[in-house]
């Protein structure tokens, strides 16, 4: 099949973003499983992983109802290119070390927990759905992987080491999280996703808590990058695709 | 099976049993009582099940590679999904396995260390390629299928604690091989191509497939010994009958061609007689020469490797958290 275009009103491209960062993110976690540092770190990052591509499931289900033109998750997965992706940047970012991961999963979790908190009060009743599920779940990947931020950073000099370069690597990718567009703020004002201002003080305080517990710095005020959620992305995410797509590119229109 | 390699030069026992401890054993055995962790039991029997249990672990784990290789493109988020829940059921499998394992006294890091060095086997199946998407679907028809066939007698094994987790572990391979072949039907009810796809992943698995039983009965030195130990209750090659008269049905409502000429239905015994297993591949994939035994060995060592610092820095900072706790305890007294 060719890829596909879609006509984004505010609402489905909110959805989009979120559905988005879901797929990115469980595809980055997914590409651990069988080579994760213990056995136990590849069942539990597969588990994550699952949880983020349901949600990623339901929200491209939901984003199909949404557009009306009778498209399925699967469409909105496969078919389109890099530029038509709105997920946040810091979901595409290569796998990196177990560091790399741990924190960005930390970092992740941390804002989507008080996000999916507040999006279960959504006026759209299936998001509000959704993000009760979800909240869950990610209530579980936050005490997860800050227990294992803490456990790097206040582990070995080696672990610290790596534990924050990974943290400087990732913290210009947070500022994204807070972006308001025209997009964001209609669906703010419909009463369909939260402002994520009223987010931001809950971010911080789990990030220092945890910061001060792993016995790393909060990384200073800097620079942030922007841009996956109208679609200018990192050079990583078209060779994801790349993959990702690769069978329902090669063969069009074969059911799997 | 996912322990045929088990019938390698016997070990000379290094201990005399007590023959009438040892007759004990065999009537407990002969009464299907199961044996427990802290029963005693025949040195040989001990060295036997690690042997057995952790080659089974090993496979579980070293059977995460393949699969995982289609991981990153599966070709819908269902598939996805499912794909990454097997492989993720795989490992919980290893880790039942290996837990099983270190009841008879050995440690779970032994046990891979011995993976990593080369120096323990895991099933030959896993040193194959998957090389398209019906690669997938023809492990879980195929390779899941092979091991419901060896391990739902082992859910009746002596000793105990294989037994139990051998319960636990077939209900999810059955649930895989319906899975696999749930995407072989797909395939073959799909475009030409898809078709196609799937009969050359059935061409490339089929014998590999029939070689997961072990050699034949007449080559296979354990088969007596843990027969009468009732760790094995059916032989290698009854094992693989009951495979091949299982599978060859489900291949033919597929529309799929089994790759054996010499495959024929034998309406005396209600059995499909195969032809000619090529042993001398089997052995070489043994010993370490299929086409992917070195990259599925490098990968683990690379991830065991790669982890080691995670490894090291949990548990330092479990030390320090000790350390503290005391410390704390200290101050309050
Ligand atoms: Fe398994
Ligand atoms: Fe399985």
């Amino acid at each position: 099949m060719t890829t596909i275009h879609i006509e984004e009103t505010p609402h489905l491209c909110a959805v989009l973003r979120l559905a988005d960062t879901s797929l990115v993110l469980a595809h980055r976690l997914s590409e651990w499983c069988g080579h994760a540092p213990m056995l136990e770190e590849d069942l539990a990052l597969a588990n994550i992983a699952l949880d983020l591509l349901g949600q990623a499931r339901l929200l491209y289900q939901h984003a199909a109802e949404l557009e009306g033109k009778g498209r399925t998750e699967d469409d909105f997965a496969y078919l389109r290119d890099a530029p038509q992706f709105r997920n946040y940047l810091i979901a595409e970012l290569p796998r990196g070390d177990f560091a790399f991961t741990i924190v960005r999963q930390t970092l992740v979790s941390a804002f989507f927990h008080p996000f999916w908190q507040r999006a279960a009060g959504s006026r759209d009743a299936t998001l509000a759905a959704i993000a009760a599920k979800a909240e869950k779940e990610v209530a579980y990947h936050l005490r997860h992987c800050g227990a294992w931020l803490v456990r790097l950073g206040d582990g070995t000099e080696e672990s610290h080491r790596r534990t924050l370069a990974a943290l400087d690597a990732l913290w210009p990718y947070t500022g994204e999280l807070f972006e308001v567009d025209a997009v964001g703020r209609a669906m703010i004002d419909a009463g369909v996703l939260p402002d994520p201002e009223t987010i931001r003080p809950v971010f911080e305080a789990t990030v220092d808590r945890l910061l001060r517990e792993a016995t790393l710095p909060k990384p200073p005020a800097t620079w942030m990058h922007s841009g996956g959620l109208r679609g200018v992305h990192t050079e990583h995410l078209g060779h994801m695709l790349a993959v990702m797509q690769h069978l329902q590119r090669a063969y069009p229109g074969a059911v799997w | 099976m996912y322990t045929q390699a088990l019938n390698e030069a016997v070990e000379r026992p290094r201990v005399v049993e007590d023959p009438e401890k040892l007759a004990a054993f065999q009537a407990r055995i002969d009464a299907e009582e199961k044996i427990e962790p802290n029963d005693w039991m025949p040195e040989a029997y001990r060295r036997t099940l690690i042997r057995q249990i952790s080659q089974h672990a090993h496979s579980e784990v070293v059977g995460m590679l393949p699969e995982g290789n289609w991981l990153t493109r599966a070709p819908s988020l269902k598939r996805k999904a499912a794909l990454l829940a097997k492989i993720q059921d795989e490992g919980g499998h290893g880790l039942y396995l290996y837990a099983a394992a270190e009841t008879l006294g050995v440690s779970r890091e032994e046990l891979y260390e011995q993976l990593l060095a080369g120096k323990a086997k895991y099933s030959s199946i896993f040193n194959y390629p998957t090389l398209t998407w019906a690669d997938i679907g023809c492990i879980g028809w195929l390779v899941d299928g092979a091991a419901i066939m060896n391990q739902i007698p082992l859910c009746r094994t002596s000793y105990g604690p294989y037994a139990r987790a051998m319960i636990r572990i077939c209900k999810e391979e059955s649930f895989h091989q319906r899975q696999g072949y749930e995407i072989m039907l797909t395939l073959c009810r799909g475009t030409p191509e898809q078709k196609a796809m799937a009969q050359d992943a059935l061409n490339r698995w089929w014998w590999p497939a029939l070689m997961m039983f072990g050699p034949p009965d007449s080559e296979s030195v354990h088969t007596e010994q843990s027969m009468r130990w009732k760790i094995k209750r059916f032989t290698n090659d009854e094992l693989r009958q009951k495979f091949v008269d299982a599978t060859v049905p489900q291949a033919h409502y597929l529309g799929l061609t089994i790759p054996d000429p010499e495959l024929r239905y034998d309406e005396a015994t209600g059995h499909w007689r195969y032809g000619k297993i090529d042993w001398e591949e089997f052995k070489r994939v043994i010993a370490g020469f299929g086409p992917c035994n070195r990259e599925r060995l490098e990968a683990k060592r690379k991830a065991h490797e790669e982890g080691r610092w995670v490894r090291e820095a949990a548990l330092a900072y479990a030390a320090k958290q000790r350390a503290r706790a005391m410390a704390q305890k200290i101050a309050a007294e």
